[in-house]
């Protein structure tokens, strides 16, 4: 009984992460990539320990997979956030079909400063109407 | 549950050959970066099997040190990109 259960949390564990590795290698655009690798690999992990746990049945290995569990979905965000930070900032074209890139009106890239552009009540009173969303598509260089 | 492990497997060896072509054809480093840091949460994965298949607890502690490594590697990336260096994609 108790392997059918674990076969299963092994079984949907491979398939979480081989369903990661095909959105790493099919989808268009660096952080669609992100998206699927973080996600479904943290997952993919998340469920492959508790098959580990519940194979072992001890106290020290259900410790272990619990910490393997946090120390995972703590730093997965942040290592994604990283990554698609410093890609955006180097310049790695998006997406031709994204809908929004905020940070392309609003980012200046030579000073690091972010501004919205409504600081005045000048700016305030013209404030673009819905027009077509503008994204960055060629490398910067 | 021989065949069960055998099968999961061949799906993390399948997940890791196609994580690997996006590793070499990836157009720019950071598409790298992102593929070098799913492939330690596919071995870590795998080294779970493992542990299972083996009946040896202590594997664990390897999958613990892959993970705490590959975090380690993507933050290091991601700082050597922002700060800029030379770079060849």
């Amino acid at each position: 009984m108790i392997n059918v259960i674990i076969s299963i949390f092994m079984l949907s564990s491979a398939l979480f992460v081989l369903l990661a590795a095909v959105g790493i290698l099919r989808l268009p655009d660096l952080l669609t990539r992100m998206h699927a690798s973080t996600k479904a690999g943290a997952l993919g992990i998340m469920l492959m320990m508790v098959a580990v746990a519940l194979h072992f049945m001890s106290l020290t290995v259900l410790a272990k997979a619990i910490a393997i569990i946090l120390f995972i979905f703590m730093t997965a965000p942040v290592a994604a956030h990283a990554i698609g930070r410093a890609g955006y900032f180097v310049g790695v074209p998006v997406w031709a079909k994204t809908v929004k890139d905020e940070l392309f009106d609003n980012y200046d890239a030579d000073t690091h400063r972010l501004r919205s552009g409504l600081e005045t009540e000048e700016e305030l009173k013209k404030m673009p109407q819905t027009g077509k969303p503008r994204i960055r598509l060629n490398t910067k260089k | 549950m021989e065949t069960v492990i055998t099968i999961t497997f061949a799906i993390l060896l399948l997940a890791l050959v196609l994580t690997f072509i996006r590793l070499i054809i990836g157009p720019t480093l950071p598409d790298r970066v992102v593929a070098l840091e799913l492939i330690p949460s596919i071995l870590v994965s795998i080294i779970g099997v493992y542990a299972i298949n083996h009946n040896t607890s202590s594997f664990i502690d390897v999958s613990i040190v892959v993970a705490l490594i590959a975090f380690l590697a993507a933050i290091g990336f991601a700082r050597f990109l922002e700060r800029g260096g030379p770079r060849d994609d």
